[in-house]
C-alpha cells in the first residue's frame, strides 16, 4: 500500500504544475488523518487535477488511470460526503440563485465545449457528430432550457384543499431538496445520461456527486475537468473510477442514489442504499420489443426502425429496438425494406459508412460476438453479419425466427443485432411480449386503431411509443423510467425535479375552532359526533351536536 | 412454502386475467370494504380493545374512521384517477399524442403494523385495489387479534382471488419477502425497514417505506401566550392520545424556552388529570404498551440514573396491566437513549433552550423526522422552520392533523421512510405512470436519417431550438 501510495506522487512530480498543486492540497489531509496516512492512499483530488494536465499530451493514459483508481477510497469518499453536506447544510444549494447559477454555467459549458464533447464521443464510441449532437448535446441544452424557464414555478409551494376535519386551516406542499444525492451513470450516451440526471439534482437544490462511467473514459475525464472548470466545486463533483471507486462511494450515506444501467448492477446499488435506507432511481434497460402490423407504411416503418436501432448509438442504448415481432407473411417485405434503409442510411457497406458508432470496448464485443456465433442462430442471419474486430465494428444485422430459448431472445442485445420473431397473428405478440420481463419501450406500428388501444392496454412497459421509435424520451412532459426489470423511478422535464425532491406536506392551523371531541375522556357522544364529522355530512354534524343522531 | 407459492401463482393469474384493472372491480372492492368496516364496526373495536386498550373513541377516530373515509374518496375519485393524462408536445412533431396512462404494477404485498393495525393494514389496501392491483395483505404479528379477524372477514367481502390475507410471524415474513413483488408496502421500523428493501432489491422492486422517527414540536411560547390551554390540549393529544405514544407521528419530544419550562409542564400535567382522571391506570381512554418486548424496551430507557432523575411528573408502571403512566422528562442528557432512539411510548422528554429559535439547528442536526409540530405566531419563525428543517410533515400550530388531510401526501424523507400516500397519491403509490407517445406516419422529416450532412445538422439544431421560422427558411433554401 506504501508504495502504491508513493508512486503516482513520484509519476506526477515529472509533470510541472501537477507537483505543485499536490503538495499544497495534501498538507490539510495529512494533518486531520495522521494514523490513515501510512496505511491508505493519498487524495485523489490533488492526483485527478495533474492528471488533466498531463491526459492530453500523454500517450501513457493506461498506467496512469490505473494509478489514479487506487486514490479513491471509503475514507476518502467519506470525506467527500462530509464536505457536500457541510455545503448543503449552508443552504447555498438551496437558493434558487445558486441553481439558476449552474443551468447557466452547464449550459454555457455545452455551447463553449461542443466541440470537445463531440470529439470525447469520438473517441470512446465513434458516435458521428450528427448522432452527439442530437442525441448527447441537443439534450441537455433542451434540458437547461426548461428547467431555467420553468424552475420558479416547481420550486413554488402547491396548495393544497383543506378538509371538514381540520378546518379551520390551510394547506401545502413543499418540495425541499434531499440533501448529497450521487448519480452513477453509464457509457452509452455518457454525456446526456450524465448531466441530465445532474440537472435535476440541481434544480432541485441538491449537492451532486457524479460519476461517470469508466467504459467511455475520455467522456469521463472530459467531464471531470468541465465541472471543475464550469460548475461550484464545493457542492457538485466528479469522481472516476470503476468498482472500487463505485464501492466506496456506495458505502456513504446519500440522500438519493440515480443510477443509469444494466439490473444486475441495480441491485447491488439498491441493496448498498438499503443500508441506509435511500430512495433509488434506476434506469435500466430491457429487451424493448417493436411490434409491425402488415397494413403499415412500409418504407417509414422500416426506416424508423432503422433509426431506432442502428441510429441509436448502434443499438447500444437502453431504449433501442431489441427485437421485432411481425406476422410470417409480412416478415420478407419487412426485411426487404429494412435492408433497403440501411443501404440509404449507412451505403452498400455500412462498415465504411462514419454516419454510424462503433462498439464500446472488446469485452462488448465479444459478448455480442458470442450471442451471434451461437448454434442456434448462426445460421439465421438475413442481412450484415460482417464485422472487425480490431476496430470494433458490426454491420446491422438481422435474423430470422431465432429460437426463444437462444442468448439473443434471453438477453438484452445492446448492440446492432436485431432478431425477427414471426407469429401466426399480430395479436400473438402481445402475450410474447408479456411472458417476457417488462421493457423500458415498447412500439408498435399499425393503422388499425384497435390494436393500437389493446397494445397500450395490455402490454406493461416504462414508455410506448405508437408508430415511431426513440421519439418518446424526447417529450419533457412525458415522465421517462422503467418498470418491473426495466427499473423503479423516472424523470425529464418536471419529472427530474420531483425524482430529486422530497413533498413536504405543511399544514397550518390557528387556535380557534378547537373541538373538545378530539380529546379524552372519550364519551359516546363523542363517538356520534367524530362519525358525523368522518362522514362528512353536515347534516349528520348537526344531528349529533343536539344529540339527536341515529346510532 | 409450497402454499405460499400456490396463492402467488393464483394472485398472478388473476392479475393476468385482467380482472383487477376493471373500474368494476376496484369500485366493487372498495364498497366491500365500506360495508366491512360498517358491519363489523364492533368487533374491530373489541379486537383494539384486546390488542392495545384503545377506547372505541379513539378507534373510531384512529382507525374505522380514517378506512372509511378513504374508501369513500376513493370510491368517488378512481375513474378520474384512472383516466390517463395528456401530456404537451412541441410542434416538431405533428401529428401526434402524448399521454400518461396511470397502470396496476401487479402483485403486490403490504406488511401492516401492530400500533395501527386496522388502518394501517387496511388503508394501503384500498390504494391496491384502486390502483388495479391484486394483494396479499400481511397483518402484523404483534397485534394478534386484529391479524386473525382480518385473515377470517376480508375474504368475505374482498374478491378471495384478489386479495389474500397472511398470517404470521418473522419466519412468514422472511417466506414473503423471498417470493418477487411487483411492490412492497411496509409500514414499520428502520431495523425492519433496511431488511425489507435488501429483500426487494434482488427483485428489482419498488419499495414505499413508512417508518417513525423523532418528531419534535417546538413550543414558541412567546409569541402564544393566550393559547397556552389549547396548545396542551393539543400536545396532550398528540402524545398520550393516540396509541398512548405508540404511534409513529406522535410527539417525540418537546422543544422550549427554559424560562417557559416549568408552567408548561404544570399544564400539561393539568390536562393529563383532565384527560386520564387523577389515575390513569384506571382510565378506558388511555391505551396500553402493547406487548412485553415494548413494555421492557420503555423501561430501560428510562433505567439510565440521569434519565430517571429528570423525570419531572409520572413515572408509575403497571406490569400486570401493560400500563406506564403519562410521563414528562425534564432535560434527561442528549446522549441517552431515550434521546437518540425514537421512543414509542408513553414518556415525554421536554429539551429546554436558551433562544427557541435555536431549535432549528436542535432538529436540523438529528435524523430527518415524520412529523415537525410547531407552536408559533411568529411568521419569520415559521418560514426558518419550513426552510432550514426537513421533515416528512409540518404542522404549525397543531397535531396529527395532517395525517387525516387527503390532500396532502402522507410520508417520510430520509431515516422515516421514502414514498407516500393517502389520497390521489395512495393511487400514484401502487400505479406505474406509462408514457406514450402515437405518432403518424405522415409527414416524415428526412433530416432525421443517414448519412449525414451539414443541412441534416442545421435543420436539428433549429428544431431543437423550436425555431419553425428558421426552419421554414432553411427548407425554402433561404438560410444557410
Amino acid at each position: 500500500m506504501r508504495s502504491l501510495c508513493v508512486e503516482p506522487f513520484q509519476n506526477f512530480s515529472v509533470v510541472d504544475t501537477g507537483a505543485r498543486r499536490t503538495l499544497t492540497y495534501c498538507s490539510p489531509w495529512k494533518t486531520n488523518h495522521k494514523h490513515e496516512a501510512v496505511l491508505s492512499p493519498p487524495p485523489s483530488r490533488p492526483i485527478r487535477k495533474s492528471l488533466c494536465v498531463c491526459l492530453s499530451s500523454s500517450s501513457k493514459l493506461p498506467v496512469m488511470m490505473e494509478e489514479k483508481k487506487k486514490t479513491f477510497d471509503a475514507s476518502e469518499a467519506a470525506l467527500l460526503v462530509k464536505e457536500l453536506n457541510e455545503s448543503f447544510r449552508t443552504g447555498k444549494t438551496k437558493s434558487y440563485e445558486w441553481r439558476v447559477s449552474q443551468l447557466k454555467s452547464i449550459e454555457k459549458m455545452v455551447v463553449e465545449r461542443e466541440k470537445d464533447i463531440c470529439e470525447a464521443l469520438y473517441k470512446d464510441l465513434s458516435k458521428p457528430e450528427l448522432e452527439a449532437f442530437v442525441s448527447e448535446i441537443a439534450m441537455v441544452k433542451s434540458s437547461c432550457k426548461e428547467a431555467l424557464k420553468e424552475l420558479k414555478h416547481w420550486m413554488k409551494p402547491e396548495k393544497a384543499k383543506t378538509s371538514m376535519e381540520t378546518y379551520p386551516s390551510s394547506a401545502e406542499i413543499v418540495s425541499e431538496p434531499l440533501g448529497a444525492v450521487l448519480v452513477i451513470s453509464t457509457w452509452n450516451y455518457p454525456f446526456s445520461l450524465s448531466v441530465k440526471p445532474v440537472i435535476g439534482a440541481i434544480t432541485a437544490g441538491n449537492a451532486t456527486v457524479l460519476k461517470p462511467s469508466e467504459i467511455a473514459p475520455a467522456t469521463s475525464s472530459l467531464l471531470s475537468k468541465l465541472f471543475e472548470e464550469y460548475l461550484d466545486r464545493s457542492a457538485v463533483r466528479v469522481v472516476e473510477g470503476d468498482v472500487p471507486q463505485t464501492t466506496a462511494l456506495l458505502e456513504q450515506k446519500w440522500d438519493k442514489i440515480f443510477y443509469t444501467g444494466s439490473p444486475r448492477v441495480g441491485r447491488i446499488i439498491m441493496t448498498a442504499a438499503a443500508k441506509h435506507l435511500t430512495p433509488v432511481v434506476l434506469e435500466l434497460g430491457g429487451k424493448c420489443p417493436a411490434v409491425i402490423d402488415s397494413d403499415v407504411d412500409l418504407q417509414v416503418t422500416a426506416r424508423r426502425i432503422v433509426a431506432g436501432k442502428w441510429q441509436a448509438n448502434n443499438g447500444q442504448a437502453c431504449i433501442s429496438v431489441d427485437y421485432i415481432i411481425t406476422t410470417k407473411d409480412f416478415a420478407p417485405k419487412l426485411i426487404d425494406a429494412l435492408r433497403k434503409g440501411i443501404e440509404e442510411c449507412f451505403g452498400t457497406d455500412p462498415m465504411e459508412s462514419k454516419d454510424i458508432s462503433r462498439i464500446v470496448s472488446s469485452n462488448h464485443f465479444s459478448r455480442l460476438q458470442s450471442l451471434m456465433d451461437e448454434y442456434k442462430v448462426y445460421n439465421k442471419i438475413v442481412v450484415g453479419g460482417q464485422r472487425n474486430q480490431k476496430e470494433l465494428k458490426i454491420a446491422p444485422t438481422i435474423f430470422l425466427d431465432v429460437p426463444g430459448d437462444s442468448q439473443l431472445m434471453q438477453e438484452e442485445i445492446f448492440g446492432p443485432l436485431l432478431p425477427i420473431i414471426t407469429v401466426e397473428n399480430v395479436k400473438d405478440s402481445i402475450d410474447l411480449i408479456n411472458s417476457k420481463p417488462k421493457p423500458l419501450a415498447a412500439y408498435l406500428f399499425t393503422n388499425n386503431d384497435k390494436l393500437k388501444n389493446y397494445f397500450v392496454q395490455s402490454v406493461s412497459s416504462g414508455g410506448m411509443a405508437i408508430n415511431d421509435t426513440v421519439l418518446h424520451v424526447t417529450v419533457s412532459s412525458l415522465p421517462f423510467g422503467g418498470v418491473g426489470e426495466s427499473g423503479m423511478g423516472s424523470y425529464h422535464g418536471k419529472f427530474s425535479f420531483d425524482a430529486f425532491s422530497h413533498k413536504k406536506a405543511v399544514l397550518y392551523r390557528s387556535f380557534s375552532g378547537d373541538s373538545s371531541v378530539r380529546y379524552p375522556p372519550y364519551t359516546p357522544e363523542k363517538q356520534k359526533l367524530i362519525k358525523a364529522v368522518m362522514n362528512g355530512g353536515i347534516f349528520n354534524i348537526i344531528l349529533a351536536l343536539m344529540g339527536w343522531s341515529r346510532d | 412454502m409450497e402454499g405460499l407459492e400456490g396463492t402467488l401463482a393464483e394472485l398472478r393469474d388473476t392479475f393476468k386475467s385482467g380482472r383487477t384493472r376493471s373500474v368494476a372491480w376496484r369500485k366493487s372492492q372498495l364498497r366491500g370494504m365500506i360495508e366491512f368496516v360498517q358491519e363489523n364496526e364492533e368487533r374491530i373495536f373489541q379486537a383494539l380493545d384486546q390488542d392495545v386498550g384503545k377506547h372505541p373513541v379513539e378507534a373510531y377516530r384512529d382507525e374505522v374512521g380514517v378506512v372509511a373515509k378513504s374508501a369513500k374518496l376513493s370510491l368517488s375519485c378512481v375513474e378520474k384517477w384512472m383516466a390517463p393524462r395528456k401530456g404537451d408536445l412541441p410542434l416538431v412533431f405533428f401529428p401526434a399524442s402524448a399521454q400518461v396512462m396511470p397502470e396496476p404494477f401487479g402483485v403486490v404485498l403490504i406488511m401492516g403494523s401492530w400500533n395501527f393495525p386496522i388502518s394501517l393494514t387496511l388503508d394501503p389496501l384500498i390504494a391496491a385495489i384502486s390502483a388495479g392491483n391484486a394483494v396479499v395483505l400481511k397483518p402484523s404479528e404483534l397485534s394478534p387479534t386484529c391479524s386473525s379477524f382480518l385473515a377470517e372477514n376480508i375474504p368475505k367481502y374482498l374478491d378471495p382471488k384478489s386479495i389474500k390475507v397472511i398470517e404470521g410471524g418473522i419466519d412468514v415474513c422472511e417466506q414473503l419477502l423471498q417470493q418477487k413483488w411487483d411492490k412492497i408496502f411496509f409500514t414499520g421500523s428502520q431495523r425492519v425497514g433496511r431488511i425489507v428493501m435488501t429483500a426487494a432489491a434482488q427483485h428489482l422492486t419498488p419499495v414505499t417505506l413508512e417508518l417513525g422517527g423523532k418528531s419534535p414540536a417546538i413550543m414558541d411560547s412567546s409569541s402564544n401566550p393566550t393559547n397556552m390551554k389549547v396548545i396542551a390540549k393539543r400536545i396532550v393529544g398528540a402524545k398520550w392520545g393516540s396509541c398512548s405514544g405508540q404511534a409513529c407521528i406522535a410527539i417525540d419530544y418537546l422543544l422550549v424556552e427554559e424560562r417557559f419550562a416549568s408552567d408548561l409542564i404544570d399544564l400539561l400535567a393539568k390536562t393529563i388529570k383532565q384527560f386520564y382522571g387523577e389515575n390513569p391506570r384506571e382510565s378506558k381512554s388511555y391505551c396500553k404498551i402493547v406487548n412485553k418486548n415494548n413494555f421492557k424496551r420503555l423501561l430501560d430507557l428510562l433505567k439510565d440514573p440521569l434519565v430517571e432523575a429528570s423525570v419531572a411528573y409520572g413515572g408509575s408502571v403497571d406490569e400486570e396491566k401493560m400500563y406506564i403512566e403519562p410521563t414528562i422528562l425534564l432535560n434527561p442528557p442528549l446522549d441517552s437513549q431515550i434521546m437518540t432512539e425514537e421512543i414509542f411510548g408513553p414518556l415525554l422528554p421536554i429539551i429546554t433552550l436558551d433562544d427557541i429559535y435555536e431549535s432549528i439547528d436542535f432538529i436540523s442536526s438529528r435524523p430527518k423526522p415524520l412529523a415537525i409540530y410547531a407552536f408559533t405566531r411568529d411568521e419569520k419563525f415559521k418560514k426558518q422552520i419550513l426552510s432550514r428543517t426537513s421533515s416528512g410533515s409540518v404542522t404549525f400550530n397543531d397535531t396529527l392533523l395532517q395525517f387525516l388531510c387527503d390532500s396532502l401526501p402522507f410520508g417520510g424523507v430520509g431515516q422515516s421512510g421514502f414514498g407516500r400516500y393517502h389520497g390521489k397519491y395512495s393511487f400514484d403509490t401502487f400505479s406505474h405512470e406509462k408514457a406514450i407517445l402515437q405518432r403518424g406516419f405522415f409527414p416524415e422529416l428526412e433530416p432525421r436519417y443517414p448519412p449525414w450532412n451539414s443541412f441534416k445538422l442545421h435543420f436539428i439544431k433549429l428544431a431543437y431550438a423550436f425555431n419553425y421560422i428558421g426552419l421554414i427558411l432553411l427548407l425554402l433554401g433561404l438560410k444557410k
